[in-house]
């Protein structure tokens, strides 16, 4: 089982609360829109992403949790490092 | 420029003329009575794959949309928002029955009592043609479906898939990122099968005449023929038949071959790549539309066009798509009035890093893909546009065709 | 008698103490939305700070409610709190109490529920944020035996002023702020 983030672009309004929150796996574009690592998330950061997908004033910011088969976005893309792990 | 003796043209969609319900019975023969499983075997032995683009296998389609058990609807998509492309609203004026055919073929495939015809706004003669042509089924008693015609808006996205669903339900033609995805519930909240025209047609052949005859022309990876659309520097621009897999530079003789020398070619719409070398571009399944780039246009000039139309055509739902197409248009532009690349190169660098992927649909990553393979194959050109002065090749009209700027794009 | 006194001055304590609270929760909601921010002052602690004043207006306005109804003093019973109009004391003022709280009730309860509402619903309640503070504001110095006290009208005018500040900003003196603010795409439907 793994927890990743996810955010939806289009309720998306650039905020900005989540990068505020969890520098670890998110920081923001030139525009102020998120830049989300997608990719599973360590255990000890678990709470702080839950934090920051809680502050989220559109609630486009989201956790998901797949297990082996893993949901798909609608996007299929390459998960973006932002922490070196 | 190497000869090539241009095959004998194969035509099983462009056979004709089948307008008519007559001489579509005459040229393609009556369609068999097959039951929906029997259809589906079909198609999935013929391999056939979309024609609208992203070329996902027909039959797993027609099984997702199937499997639901729901009373379904078949949406035929003909919205063709790439303007480089004409082959939807060709094939619907001069074979509206084949596309019906495929049409009523797939309701019985899914379930589906209701077949939707969405066509774009601008294409006259393919509504006309389609009108009549339901017209003359209903008449002769050959309509066992309700068959309905929609116009859609000239945009960009009015074609994909969700903004398509998203627009016969009453909202704007734009894409939405949350599910149901429409197999499951789109229009209506019924199970929805999107397919492109095309797609339809060659299932309507495939019916008649089967796998294996369908398999005869093409390759084993991408089998039967296609529609390409022709454009730019070519004697006789139009829609033409080709077997997958072939050379470009048949379908370039075909047309009666460049009118001028040729810089480069782009291949598959507005989110293709510039190839150099037609010899080496097989006709494959991305959108096809192909256009002639001649020496004598500038290429930068061409490519920020280009760019700024997709900038334009953005949904405007997503803040990484609006302001990074945006941004890099704005810097293809100042490139093409004059100013250094050297000036905007790191920039393009950043923007094409962090701007695919993170829109909704693929809109930004097709968009940067198109300027990357431009920024590749045209560095040179890049490089020393604007050095000596203006360029000259700046102020000839544009080969790539881009429609007249509309505003209400984003705001629809 | 003290006992009726003291509940009697509670009533009326809880009563100013929400609209003051109401205010600044009002006053934290328009910063909020207008995404002011500084290094000492980042937005997920005025969002929190928005949300978590706000839990606590519902506490002294229940308290506020609790007591009135409590005391004897006057013939207030629990439905006239949350039913508008319907009181024999002072119907009006007493009333807009009611609709004042009943509309911050749903305020409460639809940010609650945020997660299962959608973003879309709640903003649409969270607009009655908007009306209910004049409400409770006009109730307060309606209703209020002590509302034409110096120190009552005085309170009242802070809070109206740092009302009226924050939503003029919110209204359009907003042209640096804009500068400040990415592009925005198109509002999501």
């Amino acid at each position: 089982m793994s927890v990743e983030l996810h955010v939806n672009p289009i309720a998306c309004e650039a905020h900005g609360l989540c990068a505020e929150l969890f520098p670890e796996g998110i920081v923001l574009d030139e525009w102020g829109y998120p830049i989300v690592d997608e990719r599973p998330l360590p255990d000890e950061l678990v709470e702080h992403a839950r934090r920051a997908a809680a502050a989220c004033p559109t609630l486009a910011l989201k956790l998901r949790t797949s297990g082996r088969d893993g949901h798909r976005t609608r996007v299929q893309r390459a998960p973006r490092p932002i922490r070196s792990s | 420029m190497t000869l090539t003796v241009p095959r004998p043209a194969i035509r099983r969609l462009t056979a004709g003329p089948a307008a008519t319900l007559g001489d579509h019975l005459s040229v393609h023969g009556e369609l068999p009575d097959m039951s929906g499983e029997a259809l589906i075997d079909a198609v999935e032995g013929a391999g056939l794959r979309g024609r609208g683009g992203a070329a996902f296998p027909t039959a797993r389609k027609l099984h997702a949309v199937a499997a639901s058990n729901r009373s379904a609807i078949v949406v035929a998509n003909a919205a063709e928002g790439e303007p480089m492309s004409a082959k939807d609203s060709r094939l619907l004026a001069n074979a509206p029955h084949l596309v019906l055919d495929g049409a009523v073929l797939a309701a019985r495939a899914v379930h589906a009592d209701e077949v939707v015809l969405c066509i774009r706004e601008s294409a006259v003669r393919a509504w006309e043609a389609v009108e009549r042509a339901v017209a003359e089924r209903d008449a002769a008693g050959e309509l066992p479906v309700v068959a309905r015609l929609v116009a859609t808006p000239a945009t960009y996205l009015a074609g994909e898939e969700s903004a398509l669903v998203r627009f016969l339900n009453g909202g704007p033609a734009k894409p939405t990122f949350i599910p149901p995805r429409p197999y499951e519930r789109g229009v209506a909240r019924r199970p929805t099968l999107v397919q492109n025209v095309e797609t339809l047609a060659q299932v309507a052949l495939i019916a008649r005449h089967g796998a294996q005859w369908f398999r005869s022309a093409g390759t084993p990876e991408d089998p039967g023929t296609a529609l390409l659309t022709l454009s730019g520097a070519v004697e006789k621009p139009g829609v033409y038949e080709l077997e997958l897999g072939a050379p470009l530079a048949d379908a370039i003789a075909a047309a009666g071959g460049a009118t001028e020398p040729i810089r480069a070619l782009l291949v598959g719409g507005f989110f293709g790549s510039w190839v150099e070398d037609p010899e080496q571009a097989g006709t494959d399944l991305g959108l096809g539309a192909v256009a002639l780039l001649p020496q004598s246009a500038c290429p930068v000039a061409e490519t920020a066009r280009v760019a700024a139309y997709l900038a334009r055509e953005s949904a405007g739902q997503c803040g990484p798509c609006v302001n990074g197409l945006d941004a890099v248009a704005g810097a293809l532009a100042s490139v093409a009035r004059g100013a250094p690349y050297a000036a905007v190169a790191a920039d393009l660098e950043r923007w094409r890093a962090i701007v695919p992927g993170r829109g909704a649909c693929h809109h930004p990553d097709g968009a940067i893909s198109f300027v990357t393979s431009a920024l590749n194959v045209f560095a040179r050109e890049f490089a020393d546009h604007g050095r000596g002065g203006r360029c000259s090749r700046c102020s000839r009209p544009s080969v790539l065709p881009i429609p007249a700027s509309s505003p209400i794009a984003r705001a629809a | 008698m003290t006992d009726g006194r003291a509940i009697w001055y509670l009533s009326r304590g809880t009563g100013v103490v929400t609209l003051i609270l109401l205010t600044a929760t009002v006053v934290l909601g328009i910063i909020d939305q207008q995404r002011w921010s500084s290094s000492r002052w980042p937005r997920f602690v005025l969002d929190a700070l928005h949300r978590n004043l706000s839990l606590l207006v519902l506490c002294v306005l229940a308290t506020h409610v609790a007591t009135i109804v409590m005391d004897s003093f006057v013939p207030i019973r629990l439905v006239d709190a949350i039913v508008p109009f319907g009181s024999s004391y002072r119907p009006v003022w007493v009333g807009l109490g009611a609709l004042a709280f009943d509309m911050l009730l749903a305020i409460a309860l639809t940010s609650a529920l945020r997660v299962h509402l959608g973003h879309r619903a709640w903003r649409i309640v969270h607009w009655l944020a908007y009306a209910a503070w004049p409400v409770a504001l006009v109730h307060s110095l309606g209703v209020g035996t002590d509302n034409r006290s110096t120190w009552m009208l005085a309170i009242a005018g802070v809070c109206a002023s740092g009302v009226l500040a924050a939503t003029w900003t919110r209204l359009g003196g907003t042209t640096s702020g804009e500068q400040q603010q990415p592009r925005q795409a198109t509002v999501s439907q």
